[in-house]
């Protein structure tokens, strides 16, 4: 992972559709501590224009949005601000 | 009793088909009440109508089944709870709204304090024809501003900010119509290519894009016997000021060259759009 950024935890939301998207996100940060940092598997398209800016909009933190080269992208999220 | 029916459609009493029966048409701004006004309007509805209401195509709310001989009563009752009866016929009719961005984390504009305002200027205003005004906060568009007279569309005029910028990328995918992309280490806008919709700032997760929020205007819409969309005749417009001498400047123009019961955009295609883009600007660099 660049910029050393330890990742605690992952969860795949390819396999689901909004607003579900969103939820299992925000499930999967619920889970965390602050200031831990997870990674969000999401399809190319809907996933990754809207998800960022829902997360953005829960008060976490994105680091960097990152293109998996297989139609995903992965989102790494601190969760909340530091 | 002779009844005045241009006067009752004025004030908003749409006769029904069944005879002395009209359905009373309130006035809505922005598709919000209040629950004291829903309060009067459900005490309205069960004392002298048949206990419901109608919600119409543009936010507003009729209640049928009026007699002709309670009119009067339903005015005053109505006024005392707060809620005024709305108008038909050929003038300046109900201002639609989305909620815009004091509720819609997709709001680019605060379309219900536009509304209200547009209202207060120009609500119920005798014109040529019918005239809509509708308020939309963003490029989704909710509340379809081209079918519209003159349509409102919140948006924003964005600008990248490198010293804030982190890299992350997300301004890259979110943007629907191609025009940022990452280039050596930064991030390029294509302006052409940007159509104001704001996403870039409102996804960018250290406000490294400063947007400025404005209003895209239309005119000329309507979607009735026939249809037709709104047309953009001026880039964006950032201060409000501006939007009313652009709105002032085309119901002039409306009640200027149409002619009785035709419509804004028949007025304008009439007169041409070159003509019509002309009184706007002109009324924009004022």
């Amino acid at each position: 992972m660049p910029d050393g950024i330890i990742i605690d935890a992952a969860v795949d939301i390819t396999d689901v559709v909004c607003p579900v998207t969103f939820v299992k996100a925000k499930v999967a940060l619920d889970e965390l501590d602050d200031g831990q940092v997870l990674s969000i598997r999401m399809n190319d398209g809907e996933p990754v224009q809207n998800v960022p800016r829902s997360v953005k909009d829960e008060g976490h933190r994105i680091l960097r949005l990152s293109d998996n080269g297989d139609g995903t992208y992965s989102l790494i999220v601190r969760k909340h601000g530091d | 009793m002779a009844a005045d029916y241009a006067a009752l459609k004025k004030g908003g009493f749409m006769r029904q088909v069944q005879r002395d029966n009209f359905s009373v048409r309130l006035a809505v701004v922005g598709g919000n009440l209040t629950a004291e006004q829903l309060a009067t309007i459900a005490g309205i509805s069960a004392k002298y109508g048949d206990g419901h209401v109608h919600l119409t195509s543009r936010q507003g709310v009729e209640i049928p089944f009026i007699k002709l001989a309670d009119i009067d009563a339903v005015k005053s009752e109505l006024e005392r709870g707060g809620v005024s009866v709305g108008v038909c016929g050929p003038r300046v009719r109900t201002v639609t709204a989305c909620q815009g961005v004091d509720v819609c984390p997709s709001g680019c504009v605060s379309t219900y304090a536009l509304a209200k305002e547009i209202s207060r200027r120009y609500f119920g205003r005798e014109l040529p024809y019918k005239f809509k005004f509708g308020v939309t906060g963003c490029r989704n568009n909710c509340l379809k501003a081209e079918e519209n007279d003159l349509g409102i569309k919140g948006g924003m005029s964005v600008e990248w900010i490198k010293d804030d910028c982190i890299l992350c990328g997300v301004c890259v995918k979110v943007c629907r119509e191609d025009a940022i992309s990452m280039e050596d280490g930064g991030i390029k806008l294509d302006a052409p290519k940007c159509n104001q919709c704001g996403r870039c700032v409102k996804s960018c997760p250290t406000g490294a894009w400063k947007g400025e929020p404005g209003y895209l205007l239309s005119f000329g819409g309507m979607f009735g016997n026939i249809i037709a969309q709104g047309r953009e005749v001026t880039p964006i417009i950032h201060d409000s000021d501006a939007l009313f001498r652009a709105a002032d400047a085309a119901i002039e123009f409306f009640a200027a060259n149409a002619g009785a019961g035709e419509r804004f955009r028949s007025a304008i295609e009439r007169a041409g759009w070159d003509a019509f883009k002309t009184h706007v600007e002109a009324a924009l660099d004022a």
